[in-house]
């Protein structure tokens, strides 16, 4: 504990001498550059950004897209959070994307997103993001900028080296946080040693619809897997998985699993594994998982429960996994575009460990081993280290690449930015943060290719950032300009939730297939109505069926009788613009979910449970049109043991 | 006469363009319609320059109180047209065949292109008559009546020929692709006319012999 104490001591007294420092230098460069500054973030009114950055939302459980350098924000996109927005996870079609093997998740903490790659480029296909909390992995459409498919993730817990994809999308790659009983069973927690596990799962993607498949879980030793990155390059078909609590404490983490000098980053050489499994290697588990597939012309989601998944232990697949001793905790785990350095960011130290793809196969090449863990063996540090970088910073966390033999690492404790060169180590320039950043983002920075342009560094505290609103505020985000020798602070934003991570990308790759409208023709909706003739209200026992079309600047139809308390009513309600941006809304009176938003050619369902008899209204809530607020109607609910027959109309008296 | 002939023969094809091109084009455009809304007016049908834009463009008249955009089988134009068009191509490539074999002269040339412009400014006529009771024939329940400044109620014709500000859109209408290839085949008719105008008295010293061999 003492030890511990004094650590925190001085960790404090730096942090406060660096922040100090900064302050000072940042007034004095700040006047000479603002100008230019400005220049370098204004866009224009009617111009568009240069580049899409996916920002995750943290424990809002959502995607926000927003623009560089501009800093705007485009579109929160709902994941794993219900989103009354739009109705997401509030509507018939998109409850079951939030189905789990827990039953209904209205939420969860959304981490890191990766957009698709192509021979390890960035290819705009997809983006993929987990959830941490009842682990998932989610697929998003880039085209729609819809969430498409989620899939749990079984025998993982706090799924946080995740979701980092192979560099052909071969792979969706999600670790475990917490190592967990695998089964799931009843045992004392202090037992945890050597009996808990921690399951690295592979899923693969299907190239043509992106559909996603638990391959296989990799039942590791119980640490904590941290954060990944793929091999690329000469180290494609390697993965990289940091670790903490080697020590497999259960309690006090905080001081228990920082006892080891050296924690371990995993290499995996996934190919080896997978043909394992490919020739009938791994065994099959019981188990119970969700998979939500959205189809975007039925526009529902179904879930399908699955029973069973293959599990692999590592020690069966000889020459396959190896531990390469990493300093402290390591929490980033980076690998350059060239694939050949792997960058361990020891989150209590100062300095970041750099170890060599090449140094790495010579050493498992000449078995030169240190002893092993649970059977996995353990490199020697000295064999497999490239280099140390000594920044000077405290607590680096994240590193990323500017494709310009240059990288960018994160320290959250002394909140800074640190550029260095591979190779030489040095450091080339620092610039500080506003505060306390976790990670950061060049467009492409994970990949073999990146836009080497701006830098985003998320914050995760703002205080005097922006006016103040009271405790609770968003965070803040920073971006440099880093196309120079020196970085140059061009702006500062707030975001939403808690961006840990983001992926970015040229406007380019994505702009120009981003889906305008959904088309009508190919509605596939049980019961969407392609025609406002075909509009109708049905009964089946106490449900009530109502098939309505809109279009400016009414609801078809949009007087409707003979309903009764204690029915459940189905409002389908199709959107028959098609016309780019022209949602419809719909909303009831009494409606115990959420409103609808509805996009062209798209068909949502909203249940409503009328408790009370009387004529109650319904109206679009979106601005559609010069005649909005016309577009309403009503629903004439009678006693449940009224005779009153169904009927329904649409302009008539 | 024989090159006359064939430029006779040859610009009457070019009014086959029509069957595949826009006669016309009609473009609307507003501060939220960045990407102009638009209609192609075939000689068989109005069509949307881009896909749903006829939808789009009735969605909007349908507040002033403008009947919808015609099908093709609400308007004789669009199934007579095309007959009208095939029946002058074919006139006039026989015309330019008889001038070949010396059936016919020049004159000819002339009376098929004067009778091309008569129907061309008939067809005009009728057009600029449709868009005349389009944009003036309002349903009296419209959802929104305007008045000009001097209180009578506005109507909505798009122009002929050019641009005009309608409300909050700018409407330019202007000739498309189909008819600059007809016009290009009329012109060819007029060089037709010309070359064998000129060549009227010139001795054909080959003719007599070919002739021979074609007969």
């Amino acid at each position: 504990m003492k030890k511990s104490n004094y650590f925190f001591v001085t960790v404090l007294a730096l942090s406060l001498i660096m922040s100090g420092c900064q302050q000072g230098t940042n007034k004095s460069s700040n006047g000479a550059l603002a100008s230019s500054a400005a220049e370098k973030v204004y866009v224009a009114p009617g111009e568009q950004d240069e580049f899409y950055a996916f920002l995750s939302g943290g424990y809002s459980g959502n995607l926000t897209v927003y623009g560089l350098p501009s800093g705007r924000m485009f579109k929160e996109i709902p994941v794993f959070s219900q989103f009354p927005t739009s109705g997401y996870g509030y509507s018939e079609e998109t409850k079951p994307m939030l189905n789990t093997s827990h039953g209904f998740i209205p939420w969860d903490d959304l981490h890191h997103p990766d957009i698709s790659q192509t021979n390890g480029e960035l290819d705009g296909r997809w983006i993929f993001v987990n959830g941490n909390n009842t682990p998932r992995i989610a697929r998003i459409s880039l085209a729609t900028f819809e969430t498409e498919e989620i899939i749990e993730i079984p025998n993982s817990a706090g799924n946080h080296s995740s979701a980092f994809i192979t560099e052909n999308t071969e792979y969706v790659i999600a670790g475990t946080r917490f190592a967990v009983p695998v089964p799931q069973r009843d045992m004392p927690i202090n037992e945890y040693k050597g009996n808990f596990k921690g399951a690295l799962s592979f899923i693969s993607v299907d190239q043509e619809s992106g559909r996603l498949d638990l391959k296989f879980q990799i039942m590791m030793p119980g640490f904590n897997y941290d954060l990944s990155h793929p091999g690329r390059g000469a180290s494609h078909g390697w993965h990289f998985f940091s670790t903490y609590n080697t020590e497999e404490a259960n309690s006090l983490m905080e001081v228990n699993s920082s006892q080891n000098d050296k924690d371990f980053i995993a290499a995996i050489n996934w190919k080896k594994f997978e043909e394992y499994v490919n020739n009938g290697g791994g065994s099959k588990m019981a188990t119970n998982y969700a998979h939500n597939v959205y189809d975007d012309r039925t526009h529902t989601g179904t879930s399908t429960m699955v029973k069973e998944v293959v599990t692999v232990d590592p020690t069966q697949v000889p020459g396959a996994v190896f531990f390469l001793p990493t300093p402290k905790s390591p929490h980033g785990c980076d690998v350059d575009p060239s694939g050949e350095y792997i960058i361990g960011a020891g989150k209590l130290s100062a300095d970041l460990t750099i170890h060599s793809f090449t140094k790495m196969l010579e050493a498992i090449e000449n078995e030169k081993f240190d002893g092993e863990a649970y059977g996995i063996p353990i490199l020697k540090y000295e064999d497999v280290m490239a280099g140390v970088v000594k920044s000077g910073g405290l607590g680096p966390l994240h590193t990323e690449f500017d494709g310009k033999g240059n990288a960018y690492t994160t320290f959250f404790i002394s909140s800074e930015v640190v550029k260095w060169e591979l190779g030489t180590w040095e450091v080339i320039d620092r610039k500080p943060t506003y505060y306390s950043v976790g990670h950061l983002m060049i467009p492409g920075g994970n990949s073999r290719k990146p836009f080497g342009k701006y830098v985003v560094a998320m914050n995760k505290i703002t205080k005097d950032r922006y006016l103040p609103t009271g405790p609770e505020m968003e965070h803040s985000a920073q971006i440099y300009d880093i196309s120079g020798e020196k970085m140059q602070l061009l702006y500062d934003f707030p975001t939403h939730g808690e961006p840990h991570y983001a992926a970015g990308c040229p406007a380019e790759l994505l702009a120009s297939k981003s889906q305008k409208i959904y088309r009508l023709d190919e509605n596939e909706h049980p019961y969407a109505v392609a025609n406002p003739s075909e509009a109708r209200v049905e009964r089946d026992g106490n449900e009530v069926h109502i098939y309505m079309s809109t279009i400016r600047s009414h609801f078809t139809p949009d007087n409707i009788e003979g309903v009764k308390v204690g029915d459940k009513v189905y409002f389908h309600i199709t959107n028959h613009e098609q016309d780019f941006d022209v949602p419809h809304g719909f909303s009831i009176i009494g409606q115990n979910t959420s409103e609808l938003l509805i996009m062209p050619g798209q068909t949502k369902s909203s249940l409503w449970e009328p408790k009370q008899v009387g004529v109650w209204p319904f109206y679009c809530t979106d601005f559609c049109s010069a005649l909005h607020q016309e577009m309403q109607g009503y629903v004439r609910v009678s006693p449940a043991s009224s005779n009153i027959e169904l009927s329904w109309s649409l302009g008539e008296d | 006469m024989k090159k006359a002939s064939i430029i006779m023969m040859v610009g009457p094809l070019f009014l086959m363009g029509l069957y595949v091109f826009p006669l016309w084009t009609i473009m609307l455009g507003a501060p939220q319609y960045p990407d102009p809304l638009g209609m192609n007016i075939h000689i068989d049908g109005i069509q949307g320059v881009n896909e749903f834009d006829i939808q789009n463009i009735d969605g909007l008249n349908h507040y002033i109180g403008m009947k919808t955009l015609p099908k093709p089988e609400e308007m004789w134009e669009f199934s007579t047209f095309p007959l009208v068009i095939g029946i002058m191509i074919g006139l006039g490539v026989l015309i330019g065949l008889l001038g070949f074999f010396k059936k016919v002269n020049y004159k000819w040339f002339i009376g098929w292109f004067i009778f091309m412009s008569i129907l061309g400014v008939l067809g005009m006529y009728d057009f600029n008559a449709w868009m005349v009771d389009y944009g003036t024939n309002l349903d009296p329940n419209a959802i929104m009546k305007l008045a000009n400044p001097d209180g009578t109620p506005m109507t909505y014709k798009p122009p002929l020929f050019g641009h005009t500000k309608m409300l909050n859109f700018d409407v330019t209408s202007l000739p498309a692709t189909g008819a600059w290839l007809m016009f290009t085949g009329m012109l060819l008719t007029i060089v037709a006319s010309v070359v064998g105008w000129r060549n009227r008295k010139a001795p054909h010293v080959k003719n007599p012999v070919k002739s021979q061999h074609h007969e």
